[in-house]
């Protein structure tokens, strides 16, 4: 079941000036989220994520296309209860503390008095921030900040969560605390979509990615069948007891050669050559240590869409 | 409701927290200094002078917050972004609008609640007598307030909390003017000076109708009948200014 789904969706702004074109934003965005599932939305600043991001939350309105969300249309009541959202560098009340903060939100999300003080703890904990409860959020740090921005987000126990660039500008600590938080949503069986520029973090976590470019909706689909799918294969191979510049039958196959003391590193860029690699290796008397195919990454799919994507959904 | 509550409340605290109520303690300062100092200079006027100053300066730092804090309420939550997690919320735009509003009307009644026991203690102090026209003055005061807040809140739904402020600066100016627009209409030759300050007589709330503080100076008391039909058009422009700057802000993007 599909809880979140966009058809069509543009969105364009006035130049300002008679007789330019208008700047397109969003063009025919089309994707869908399906319930429990950790869906990334990726691609590079200016590509149309917190656009698309910010219409699914009622921030934005949409120039044509619908955005739904548990069925409603996006920005609905019905659909903002069952929903939590962290922007990108978020900015809250600072003259709040965490407590306050976290107070405020749940009593907006309708939460009652007795079960309130019981979920703040259960948040607080959740993003390890207890001791800095009854601090002002003007003395909290980015990493802080960005915490307890995702603890508000999840105070009021949603379905589907909504974050924009939940990563962003955090050190590695704190981007594992989000990561860990993130997966343990889903094994609770919550939906969380986000959007980020970070592909390691994408590739981490994700069930299903969307690769978005000027607005345009360039994959989607799982990682390794994006990957498998579009990028060719290359094979790292290591062996010893040979040099590797007189293997000179390998020369058209390798993409690059190494030689590290007594072991050779030699990758080929295809996997079918490998077997005549490995005769070469033998003929010349080398052992080999290992053959490790290197699967293709999401990092090379995203730098390189032209050559390895089609566009999907406009 | 409950989200209007929730929001005001928060409002409210925002205000306490910027020190905004720091301004009581400029008031009682001057307000009292101002009476002794001009207790001792003046003979006859002693009384008329004290109360004068008291009513003005009242209305004066009520303005100012309604202005300067009104004018940041909408503008300052998009400038911070504030408003996308708020917004994100089950809540309606118009809820989030009126939460504002209200909060800062708690202030500016609590503002003026404490500025108006400094002004009386001071009163008393002096050997001034305390009259029934300076309850009046001060009840039509708030209602200003509450248009200036409205106004200030309507312009911020849309422009910046600069804009917003010159803005509202300026109908509170042409606002204590209305009856000179008024009386040029009235006088000119030329249709379209006539039909534009006609114009401009109609739209502009009428701040003068809302401000009897030299008669409340002076002990003259106003009717009952005059007293709730200022409260009420008072009420009526500020409510229709509520109801714009809600039609303007559901329309926005963040």
């Amino acid at each position: 079941m599909d809880i979140l789904s966009i058809e069509g969706l543009t969105k364009h702004y006035s130049s300002g000036w008679p007789g330019r074109p208008p700047l397109v934003v969003l063009s025919g965005l089309s994707f869908s989220v399906a319930a429990g599932e950790i869906y990334g939305f990726l691609g590079p600043n200016g590509a149309g994520k917190t656009t698309t991001l910010k219409i699914l939350m009622g921030l934005m309105r949409a120039n044509s296309g619908t955005a739904k969300v548990f069925g409603y249309a996006a920005g609905d009541i019905r659909a903002k209860q069952r929903t939590g959202f962290l922007p990108e560098s978020p900015y809250f009340y600072d003259y709040l503390t965490a407590e306050e903060f976290l107070g405020f939100y749940g009593r907006l999300a309708g939460i009652n008095r007795s079960e309130l003080s019981g979920r703040i703890i259960q948040m607080l904990q959740l993003v390890d921030l207890t001791e800095a409860r009854h601090r002002q959020l003007r003395k909290f740090s980015k990493g802080m900040l960005q915490r307890v921005g995702l603890a508000q987000a999840l105070i009021h126990d949603p379905e589907l969560i909504v974050l924009d660039e939940p990563m962003s500008g955090l050190d590695p600590i704190g981007r594992k605390l989000i990561r860990d938080v993130i997966l343990n949503l889903r094994d609770r069986g919550k939906t969380i979509f986000f959007s980020s520029h970070i592909i390691p973090d994408v590739e981490m976590i994700c069930d299903r990615v969307g690769i978005i470019m000027k607005g345009k909706l360039l994959a989607t689909g799982r990682v390794d069948e994006l990957v498998r799918r579009d990028h060719v294969q290359s094979v790292e191979v290591v062996c010893e007891g040979v040099e590797v510049n007189k293997l000179s039958g390998i020369e058209p196959f390798a993409s690059r050669v190494r030689q590290q003391g007594r072991q050779s590193l030699i990758i080929l860029q295809q996997s079918h050559n490998l077997e005549r690699v490995l005769a070469e290796i033998r003929k010349h008397g080398g052992h080999l240590i290992s053959v490790t195919p290197q699967k293709g990454t999401l990092e090379e799919l995203f730098l390189n869409p032209s050559c390895s994507l089609s566009e999907v959904g406009g | 409701m409950w989200s209007i509550g929730v929001i005001s409340l928060n409002t409210f605290r925002e205000n306490l927290r910027d020190k905004i109520l720091y301004n009581l303690l400029f008031f009682a300062v001057f307000l009292i200094g101002g009476a002794i100092a001009l207790g001792d200079l003046t003979v006859m006027e002693h009384d008329k002078i004290i109360s004068d100053i008291g009513l003005a300066s009242i209305n004066l730092i009520g303005i100012i917050i309604a202005i300067f804090v009104g004018t940041g309420l909408v503008s300052r939550e998009i400038d911070r972004r504030t408003v996308y997690t708020i917004m994100a919320r089950p809540i309606h735009r118009v809820q989030f609008l009126l939460g504002k509003y209200l909060g800062l009307v708690v202030t500016l009644v609590v503002n003026v609640v404490i500025m108006l026991i400094v002004y009386l203690a001071t009163l008393w102090s002096g050997h001034v007598p305390i009259r029934s026209t300076v309850f009046q003055a001060v009840q039509l005061m708030l209602v200003e307030m509450l248009v200036i807040t409205a106004v200030a809140l309507m312009f911020s739904t849309f422009s910046t909390a600069t804009l917003s402020a010159i803005f509202t600066i300026g109908v509170y100016i042409v606002g204590h003017l209305t009856e000179d627009l008024k009386a040029i209409a009235e006088r000119s030759p030329s249709a379209t000076i006539k039909g534009l300050m006609s114009g401009l007589y109609y739209i502009f709330p009428n701040l003068e109708m809302l401000n009897i503080k030299g008669q409340a100076a002076s002990g003259i008391s106003v009717s009952i009948a005059f007293q709730s039909m200022a409260t009420v058009y008072g009420l009526l422009y500020a409510t229709l200014l509520l109801v714009g700057g809600c039609l303007i802000f559901q329309r926005r993007d963040f």
